[in-house]
């Protein structure tokens, strides 16, 4: 590592520290802030709705109805999914973005530091219109995530908040999907060639590639849903000559997208860890580049996997089946690429570790589940149980969950200035990779047994897997209290971190000093030839 | 001209995102409010119009004189010309919603109501067994009552030659201001203006002819609603254009841009391209084929 | 009482675990193997791809374990710097191809098979409400709505474990000839919603307006009661729109048929009665009929259509 950083000669137009008080955040222009506040942001709607998968696996603890009528359930488990997916999952990663990306590449900023601070304040209100339905009459969404007409548009006064809700998060996610690709293009230090990136910076390029192309259809899915419901068109009705079904292919047309915008920064961060605590360069670092792009690629072409039982013609569903089987290739260039990284390396397992670790092998877990589904005959089975329920989740929580902890404690040392509490840490990994297969893996055995999902009630014989999920689900929820003690006592004190942090960290990050200083480079960088990407 | 130094351009603190979020959020709640018939509704978003009005009139306002006092370099020139190149991509997935959706009824849905294909051969004789699948249709259950089609040599036939002729005097003006000509520029300019809310004005003919002379609403089936959606979201987008291209002449009168530095002028210019090119698209497969 | 099931619970999965001859025990585990050939077709597959997900998983996380176990800094372990190697990366990019093709042609077969609804000896047509389902049998002309059994709606809030087959019981059943290629046309009133017996393999969404097709055919010996539910999110109830299929041999259905008959003919005088409920006019139509083209019955589409418009 042989970077000349010049991060303490600031240009006397830059020279100032962040301005005091409260508004710092509301007006802030710095990547660090806004970083910050998405992370924040992030953690406090992961908690929001994880309060609602508590009250779900709560119902679903026991046979009869006990704590939810239908109704309130189907809330529970629709705005579970909102919540998650576009307030905690796609924020934190942002974050990470943030954070990262410009002090990964030796810029200053953001490229576009007000249009960064618009994308973030867009998410509270967004998420304020989309909560507040809770209180309407009527309640709050009920009809899936997925908002399959006609059944969504039965929901009475939540209908158009819902939909707005919707635009705002997709302005949100656009706007900051186009600073970030512009950052990276053109915003990186002389000699940061674009295969010198780390990976993570490389894996964010393409994502926000995906959301620039992905999140404009579902703007426009649900811009059809308001005028299907107020405005009288007949998109999704067959009367006037439309399809409910030409609602799912729109929405999957992002749907499928999405759950690789919510994975590709995930395997970026496992991509800069699992070398640090191996000691040992990234295997395959071109092939990691070529997969991550094939699976983008592919994402646009496989959507109605997710539709095998709306009764597409049998060509439809064969080519559907096949593209998405074909993803299982890329993707396993990457499994194969950390397994190898790993070998013959000299591996420490350090918190962040154990994370990445158990992220490469649970994630892998749910890949394999989702191959099973793209299996057409096998899906008209597994569709709509609780076996998808399973998949997804493992891909989702242990699968971008896990990548987003495990890249918090890595970066938290930077980021602080301080190190956490390696003993909580890993009592925070067993604790929560145990109570996870407890949660989930059962989820499987339900669904195959033939449970549904998106039940608030079900029959005897799937009563015993439900308690176990359950009593995992909650320690798996309690054990994410110890996550945020964690981080706060991180930020308020503790031992002081180096600049490197970790031994075998490399990248221009671990050059600066812990925490960097609130501009990082005024003028850039030289990242010379010899400098390896990490 | 701008003088270009090392530094990149980092704005310190500002207002106009959260006002701009405030904004967009009255705007939003207000319609939402509208749409479930409340009263407070329309205030409020009027109010909420007005706040985003305002915060994008003092957001490009700093944004120009921070750009004409030189404070920005090549390399910021460059962000934004990315920035545009990207947003522009996302408004053409934006429209790509709405073509998949006519393409899908066009190829799918109807005519499986009307018998064909796969979905077709039980849907037809079960459910709508007296149903034709033509295009164009307001589908098996007649919604909307008999309309007349809207006939692509007429009116859009002329919106044609205007937004094609609007996007060469576009470039007329681009070539203009590249050689300092600022008198033609602006004239270029105001010819495509005019240009544009020409095709604007005689749109809106076209739609109040439909309404009341052909009985062609948006309630009119899939039919109607995949022309009106696709018709009028690129009709708002022109009209964004236009008022664009407006702020750019009256700019270019307060003597702004130069040779070297007009970028400015040129997103909304891409802009009215990329109108243009949806313009093709429409005239293609709603009004022609 | 909880204990007693986790223990229980954990026999079986431990059982399962070691491959023992409990097969009770692991069939709770498993997709249930079926009574029609599509179903059997759709868990061959299941378990092929299974296991061969299983296999790649040992070998992938073995590798691993084996370095977290050897290659580590406690150890003393060196770090080797190589960081890549055409030839492997190679191998594995084209062996996955490979095993997938090998998943994809079954698959293929399999599905042309289970699309392929010509040559039915009997058509019934399923109609979703929120929250019920309408069956109407086009050739043997009866038709009723089936909803959930009111043992079990008044469990719900009381005691799930007291009633027999709770949430999966219905007040009247479909009943369907064994040996026989049923094939069922699918569609809604409202709301999408999805027929799905597990054990017959099948699921297809029924969309308003649109109609899809399935088809069954139960096994000669495979008599009996099949229980599934809706499996498409329709709203309040869809937790509680169970469907049981009663698959009897060919004179046990057709003893069914005349009894449906005499019993709608009896229910039709006293509905003419007393001033014809709504529900019944369909029904009066109900029409012989064998064969798609044949299904334009104007009488049955008039009413479908009629209420197709209304419900939308
Ligand atoms: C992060 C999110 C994420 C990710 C990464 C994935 C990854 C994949 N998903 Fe998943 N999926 C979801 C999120 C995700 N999914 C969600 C949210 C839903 C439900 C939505 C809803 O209905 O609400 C869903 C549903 C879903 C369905 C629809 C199921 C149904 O409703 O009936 C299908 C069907 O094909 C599917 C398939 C796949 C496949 C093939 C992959 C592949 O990308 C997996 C590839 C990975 C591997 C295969 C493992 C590693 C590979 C190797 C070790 C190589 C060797 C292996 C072999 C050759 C076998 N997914
Ligand atoms: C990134 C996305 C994401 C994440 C992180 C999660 C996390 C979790 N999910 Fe979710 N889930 C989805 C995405 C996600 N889910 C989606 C897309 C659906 C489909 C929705 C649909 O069908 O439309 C779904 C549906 C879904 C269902 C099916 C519901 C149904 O079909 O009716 C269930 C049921 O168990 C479930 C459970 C959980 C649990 C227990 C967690 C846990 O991991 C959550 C853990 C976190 C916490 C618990 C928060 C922290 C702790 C506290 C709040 C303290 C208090 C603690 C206690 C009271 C114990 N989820
Ligand atoms: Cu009917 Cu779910
Ligand atoms: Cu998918």
């Amino acid at each position: 590592m042989s970077t000349a950083t010049t991060h303490d000669e600031h240009h006397e137009h830059h020279d100032h520290g962040p301005e005091p008080g409260l508004l710092r955040w509301v007006f802030t222009t710095n990547h660090k802030d806004i970083g910050t506040l998405y992370l924040l942001f992030a953690l406090l709607m992961f908690f929001v709705g994880g309060a609602l998968a508590m009250g779900i696996r709560l119902e679903l603890f026991q046979p009869g109805l006990q704590f939810l009528d239908p109704h309130r359930f189907n809330q529970f488990t629709t705005m579970h999914a909102l919540i998650m997916i576009f307030g905690a999952v796609m924020p934190a990663f942002v974050g990470f973005a943030n954070w990262q990306i410009p002090i990964m590449i030796g810029a200053p900023d953001m490229a576009l530091p007000r249009l960064n601070n618009w994308s973030f304040w867009i998410l509270p209100f967004a998420f304020t219109l989309l909560i507040a339905t809770f209180f309407m009459p009527g309640g709050a969404p009920a009809g899936g995530w997925t908002m399959y007409p006609p059944l969504v548009l039965q929901g009475g006064a939540n209908v158009p908040f819902l939909i707005f809700a919707v635009h705002l998060m997709g302005i949100s996610s656009v706007l900051g999907a186009i600073n970030i690709i512009v950052t990276i293009f053109n915003m990186r230090a002389p000699g940061m060639s674009l295969l010198k990136m780390p990976l993570f910076v490389w894996t964010w390029l393409i994502t926000a590639y995906l959301l620039v192309a992905a999140m404009p259809v579902l703007a426009g899915a649900v811009t059809m849903l308001l005028t299907d419901k107020f405005f009288g068109t007949a998109f999704f009705n067959a009367a006037g000559g439309g399809d409910p079904v030409m609602f799912q292919h729109v929405f999957w047309f992002f749907g499928h997208p999405e759950v690789y915008i919510m994975i590709l920064p995930a395997f970026g961060i496992i991509s800069q860890i699992i070398p640090t605590f191996c000691r040992k360069p990234l295997f395959g670092y071109e092939s990691m580049v070529y997969a991550t792009a094939s699976i983008a690629f592919l994402s646009f072409v496989v959507w109605a996997h997710h539709m095998f039982t709306v009764g597409m013609p049998l060509s439809g569903e064969l080519f559907f089946m096949y593209t998405t089987l074909l993803i299982a290739v890329p993707t396993g260039v990457k499994v194969f690429n950390w397994v190898s990284t790993m070998w013959r390396g000299s591996m420490s397992f350090e918190t962040p570790m154990l994370w990445a670790i158990s992220f490469v092998v649970l994630f892998t877990i749910g890949g394999f589940s989702g191959l099973m589904l793209a299996i057409v005959p096998a899906d008209f089975q597994y569709h709509d149980t609780y076996f998808v329920v399973a998949h997804f989740h493992y891909v989702l929580v242990t699968g971008a969950v896990f990548a987003i902890i495990a890249g918090a404690y890595y970066w938290l040392p930077k980021w602080t200035g301080h190190m956490y509490n390696e003993t909580l840490g890993k009592w925070h990994f067993w604790l929560s990779a145990i109570s996870v297969n407890v949660l989930f893996f059962p989820q499987h055995f339900l669904g195959l047994a033939g449970m549904p999902r998106r039940i608030p009630d079900y029959a005897i014989q799937f009563a015993d897997w439900n308690w176990v999920s359950s009593v995992g689900g909650f320690v798996f929820g309690i054990s994410q209290l110890l996550f945020v003690y964690i981080v706060f006592s991180t930020i308020r004190g503790g031992e002081k971190a180096t600049n490197r942090v970790w031994e075998g960290a490399h990248g221009l990050e671990w050059s600066l000093s812990s925490p960097p200083g609130y501009h990082t480079f005024a003028t850039p960088p030289q990242v010379s030839d010899a400098e390896a990407h990490s | 001209m701008a003088a270009t130094h090392d530094g990149y351009y980092l704005p310190h603190g500002t207002k106009w995102p959260i006002m701009g979020s405030i904004g967009l959020s009255l705007l939003l709640t207000g319609f939402a409010l509208k749409l479930n018939g409340s009263a407070v509704g329309s205030t409020t978003m009027i109010i909420g119009v007005l706040v985003v009005a305002a915060m994008m009139f003092l957001w490009f306002g700093e944004v120009i004189s921070e750009s004409e006092s030189g404070s920005y370099n090549k390399q910021v020139d460059h962000s934004f010309r990315w920035a545009m190149g990207w947003f522009i991509f996302s408004e053409v997935m934006f429209f790509a919603a709405f073509f998949g959706a006519l393409f899908y009824a066009r190829v799918y849905s109807v005519p499986w109501l009307g018998g064909e294909g796969a979905g077709g051969i039980s849907t037809n004789p079960v459910l709508w067994p007296n149903f034709e699948a033509v295009w164009p249709t307001n589908g098996p259950g007649d919604i909307g009552g008999a309309f007349e089609a809207m006939p692509a040599w007429g009116i859009p036939a002329l919106n044609t030659i205007i937004l094609l002729s609007s996007g060469v005097t576009v470039t007329f003006a681009h070539w203009a201001i590249l050689r300092n000509r600022r008198p033609q520029f602006v004239l270029w300019l105001l010819a495509t203006v005019g240009l544009g809310f020409l095709f604007v004005g005689l749109q809106a003919y076209e739609y109040i002819h439909a309404y009341s002379e052909m009985n062609l609403r948006l309630t009119t089936g899939v039919y109607g609603s995949t022309f009106y959606m696709l018709t009028g979201f690129h009709g708002a987008h022109v009209t964004i254009g236009a008022i664009m291209l407006s702020v750019m002449t009256w700019r270019a009168m307060k003597g702004h841009f130069s040779a070297e530095n007009h970028f400015g002028f040129e997103a909304a210019a891409w802009y009215w391209h990329f109108v243009d090119v949806v313009w093709l698209g429409l005239f293609i497969f709603v009004y022609w084929l | 009482m909880y204990f007693t099931r986790l223990s229980r619970l954990l026999v079986g999965a431990l059982l399962a675990a070691t491959g023992s001859s409990a097969f009770a025990a692991f069939s709770d585990l498993n997709m249930p193997l079926g009574v029609t050939p599509i179903s059997r077709e759709a868990y061959e597959l299941h378990m092929l791809i299974l296991i061969i997900c299983v296999v790649i998983g040992i070998i992938v996380f073995g590798v691993m374990f084996i370095s977290m176990l050897k290659h580590r800094k406690s150890l003393g372990h060196e770090p080797a710097q190589f960081h890549h190697s055409t030839k492997a990366e190679i191998v594995w990019t084209v062996l996955p191809c490979v095993i997938l093709v090998a998943m994809a042609v079954p698959a293929t077969n399999a599905l042309i098979n289970m699309e392929d609804t010509s040559e039915s000896d009997l058509t019934i047509k399923v109609t979703a409400y929120q929250w019920k389902w309408k069956y109407e049998y086009l050739e043997d002309g009866v038709t009723f709505y089936s909803n959930l059994a009111p043992s079990s709606r008044q469990a719900i809030y009381e005691d799930p474990r007291a009633v027999d087959n709770y949430l999966r019981n219905v007040d009247e059943r479909v009943v369907l000839p064994v040996g026989k290629k049923v094939r069922v046309l699918l569609t809604s009133d409202d709301v999408i919603h999805a027929w799905w017996v597990p054990s017959l393999g099948m699921k297809k969404d029924a969309i308003p307006g649109f109609i899809n097709e399935l088809w069954i055919k139960i096994d000669e010996d495979k008599t009996g009661l099949y229980r599934g539910q809706c499996a498409e999110l329709c709203g309040k109830d869809h937790g509680f729109m169970p469907i049981v299929v009663e698959a009897r041999n060919e004179e046990g259905y057709k003893m069914w048929v005349a009894e449906r008959k005499a019993a709608m003919a009896s229910k039709k005088v006293a509905a003419n009665e007393a001033k014809k409920p709504l529900e019944a006019a369909p029904e009066e139509q109900a029409a012989v009929v064998t064969h798609a083209s044949d299904l334009v019955q104007p009488s049955i589409v008039a009413a479908a259509r009629s209420e197709k418009s209304g419900g939308l």
